[in-house]
């Protein structure tokens, strides 16, 4: 079997102020024509600047410092710039994670797959509209004539994919790389836009790259995988092979740390049903542009327990964690924190209720929650100093709610930009434990870390439940995370919720179309 | 950042920046100089010496003398103090009031934020240095009122860059957690969301400086600002000019070029400022 695209040694480095660092320590791999190749890794561990150096698209600072890339048997890492444009966009097309960031916002969305079209080949502008119109309707976009003049804001993120998909399959390339294409979809989307990307590729008998940090998404979808740590490739496999017999031992770190349907958590089933703590009903909230956001919720949580919030985005999850959070006003309804009704103190003026210390969120983004003028040590000290503590023993009590999140007080001194996404996610739990919360409203805390630690953060938060009888309140559109977490859980469509119960017997057999079809999406392995 | 993580980035900036550097090196020393200038000549800016009137530039007046012979060289120097403090005095009221009123509105905005940006709009739609010289005009000839004006006309720009800077954080996570933290509005714009505007008001603090400078010259110049025989470069050029065509060009050269050469230092120094913090150069 002859290579289609071969990398031999592949160094590269990137000038940075440091110095020279290097990004790709010697990486190979190889994919046949029509092959299915899957590159995994967490974040740092080179799997974007290897799709990035084979197309020689690296920026300013980076640079190829030795190896060979060799396309069909040519080495074009030296190529020239005349020979790179022929090759790219015609023969190896590239789609990247932020579709929407990738097109441009003032051409309207045929235009773009029309100039893609022409830049390859010779077509005259009524026929390149024709094959746009065509590609179109093979990603399945609906209404393509309507469609060809939109813009890309007037399209969903799901809906900018398959533009994308369709602009790089216009020209028939032989190798299509996808840099983590579903990342920050919907899983019903992400399940849409794999499906589509794997049949476009058997049909026309393309070669697909997929990067991608989803170890079960890569192995449904690949052939082989690769896997990739720190600028080298560790191991590469056949799924069922990683899965089963994973030979390195990063690779066994990783097969561990991704959440599987049966996965568990050592606490979670230590369900007190203590005495009510959080009681909403009838909530309601509309937005401005008059959509309804929440739409007649009610729900309740006891004490010590884990309730999971599930959904799509525009599904409510996220606003009904402000209302409950008391950031954000409802239009109607009552939330009750124990006898008190905390709904009817209106959001502006919470931060001085007495409640406010008894009612604390995470949040979704830990970099962005953190206001990058202040230490980790402000950032925890912060609620404390505000919600009543001893001030003599501040140093103390922030040492101490730092060492229960398992953050090193070594780190306490430290500014967010010079902490990891882990650390700044512990940062993020110690304020809000700070205050001594009787509820914790968790939007999302995971979703924007790697797997790895990922795991570390949830069974962090599971034993902190476990030992100070906390309620959570567990936002999140993964439904294999929230199984892991919580006892019960919600699930939630168009702001109404669709779906509720124990969340073994919801995930084993959903009762509503809605969430069979979430829990059929989740990328899973089947061996 | 850290205090050493941020003097290590300044010194990087400018090694990388000549020009900024140059520009630094010489707002400081254009400083330094207003600050000590009566102990760097003998000579005192007011006192006339009709014998030595008119003299060209020579080792005991380095920069010529006047009609009334006192010591050009010494009266650029008192004027650069007079003129640096009016500038920095305008500069510091029009950045407080702006910033705390731009960031009120920018956190709240509703009908608050439209009244006070159409007032802004108002003050705006007038040429600024004719509604400079309007209100010193209204207001009398004295320092404080050239402070006052050149603070108003400058406050618009501070009070919209404030708002917009406040308003795009205004959602941010930070917020939202500080608002969690039990701290109220008042807190949330001064202590949190003001001191992340602050860099970046930097930079218009430093352009601002250069351009309130010529405010107050111009003023001088048209005889708006204060009054002779008090050394001013807008006054001492005004004066000079008279002489210019009879060739006694000193009396014009060194208050002409003290003003430009502090106009372009601070204009350098705010284009240095915002390399530096600009988190693109932050690798």
């Amino acid at each position: 079997m002859s290579a289609l695209l071969r990398v031999e040694d592949l160094q590269v480095s990137f000038a940075t102020r440091a110095g020279n660092v290097k990004a790709l320590h010697g990486v190979n791999l190889e994919i046949a024509a029509g092959e299915t190749l899957g590159i995994v890794g967490e974040s740092g561990s080179g799997k974007s600047v290897t799709a990035l150096a084979a197309l020689r698209l690296l920026d300013r600072a980076g640079r190829i410092d030795g190896g060979r890339i060799l396309w069909r048997g040519e080495d074009i890492a030296h190529a020239s710039r005349r020979r790179l444009h022929a090759l790219r966009g015609a023969e190896i097309a590239m789609i990247f994670q932020n579709p929407r960031a990738a097109l441009n916002p003032i051409r309207s969305v045929g235009a773009q797959i029309i100039d893609a079209l022409r830049a390859h080949r010779s077509l005259s502008h009524a026929a390149a509209a024709a094959e746009a119109l065509e590609a179109l309707r093979q990603v399945r976009i609906r209404e393509p004539e309507r469609r060809m003049r939109a813009y890309p804001h007037e399209l969903s993120g799901g809906m900018c994919q398959r533009v994308m998909i369709a602009m790089a399959m216009a020209c028939k390339p032989a190798l299509l790389i996808a840099d983590e294409p579903t990342t920050g979809l919907d899983v019903t989307t992400q399940k849409a836009v794999m499906d589509l990307l794997g049949e476009l590729t058997r049909d026309h008998a393309m070669a697909l790259i997929l990067i991608t940090h989803d170890l079960a998404l890569a192995a449904q979808h690949c052939r082989r995988v690769t896997v990739m740590e720190q600028g080298r490739v560790v191991e590469t496999a056949a799924p069922a092979t990683l899965f089963t017999a994973p030979a390195h031992p990063y690779t066994q770190r990783l097969v561990a740390a991704s959440p599987t349907a049966t996965s568990t958590l050592p606490h979670r089933d230590s369900r007190s049903a203590g005495p009510q703590l959080l009681q909403v009903s009838h909530l309601t909230k509309r937005f401005a542009d008059g959509t309804l956001g929440v739409d007649n919720v009610s729900f309740t949580i006891a004490q010590g327990e884990s309730l999971g919030l599930v959904g799509e985005s525009g599904s409510g999850k996220t606003t009904i964690s402000r209302l409950v959070c008391r950031l954000m006003d409802a239009d109607s309804g009552e939330i009750r924190l124990g006898a008190a009704n905390i709904g009817a103190v209106p959001a502006c003026d919470f931060y001085r209720a007495p409640q406010r210390r008894d009612v604390q969120i995470v949040f979704q983004d830990a970099g962005e929650s953190l206001n990058p003028r202040f230490t980790a040590f402000d950032a925890i000290a912060d609620p404390l100093l505000r919600l009543g503590a001893d001030r003599s023993r501040i140093k103390q009590t922030v040492a101490e709610g730092a060492i229960r999140a398992g953050l090193s007080p070594d780190l306490l001194g430290r500014y967010p930009h010079q902490l990891s996404g882990g650390q700044k996610a512990r940062i993020g739990i110690a304020r809000a434990l700070a205050s001594q919360p009787k509820l914790l409203v968790l939007d999302e805390p995971t979703a924007a870390l790697d797997v790895s630690v990922q795991a570390v953060i949830l069974e962090l938060l599971d034993r902190l439940r476990a030992e100070q009888g906390l309620a959570y309140l567990f936002v999140s559109h993964d439904l294999n995370v929230v199984r892991m977490l919580c006892a019960r859980l919600i699930v939630l469509q168009h702001g109404r919720i669709v779906e509720q119960g124990d969340a073994q017997s919801v995930f084993r057999s959903p009762q509503s179309p809605y969430t069979a079809e979430l829990v059929a999406c989740i990328p899973r392995f089947a061996l | 950042m850290s205090a050493s993580g941020q003097t290590a980035h300044a010194l990087y900036v400018l090694r990388a920046n000549r020009i900024s550097s140059a520009a630094a090196v010489l707002a400081v020393l254009l400083v330094l100089t207003a600050v000590f200038g009566p102990m760097l000549t003998q000579y005192d800016p007011l006192a006339s010496d009709v014998a030595h009137a008119l003299q060209p530039p020579d080792a005991n007046h380095w920069a010529g003398t006047d009609q009334l012979g006192r010591d050009v060289l010494a009266r650029v120097i008192a004027a650069g103090r007079l003129d640096y403090a009016i500038a920095a005095a305008a500069v510091f009221l029009s950045f407080v009031i702006g910033a705390v009123i731009g960031g009120a509105c920018g956190f709240r905005g509703g009908a608050v934020d439209r009244w006070v940006g159409r007032i802004v709009d108002v003050l705006m739609a007038f040429p600024l240095f004719v509604l400079a010289m309007a209100l010193v005009a209204a207001l009398g000839n004295r320092v404080e009122n050239i402070v006052t004006a050149t603070a108003i006309i400058n406050l618009p720009f501070y009070i919209r860059f404030a708002r917009a800077e406040v308003a795009v954080r205004r959602q941010a996570g930070w917020v939202e957690a500080a608002s969690a933290s039990g701290n109220g509005p008042m807190r949330i714009v001064l202590g949190f969301l003001l001191p992340n505007v602050l860099p970046a008001m930097s930079v218009q603090i430093s352009l601002n400086l250069g351009w309130a400078i010529l405010n107050a010259a111009g003023l001088s110049f048209i005889g708006l600002g204060v009054h002779p025989p008090t050394p001013e470069w807008g006054i001492m050029v005004a004066e000079g000019a008279r002489f210019i065509t009879v060739g006694h060009w000193w009396l014009v050269a060194a208050p002409g070029l003290a003003l430009m050469l502090s106009v372009l230092c601070f204009n350098l120094l705010g284009d240095g400022l915002r390399d530096m913090l600009d988190p693109r150069m932050r690798t």
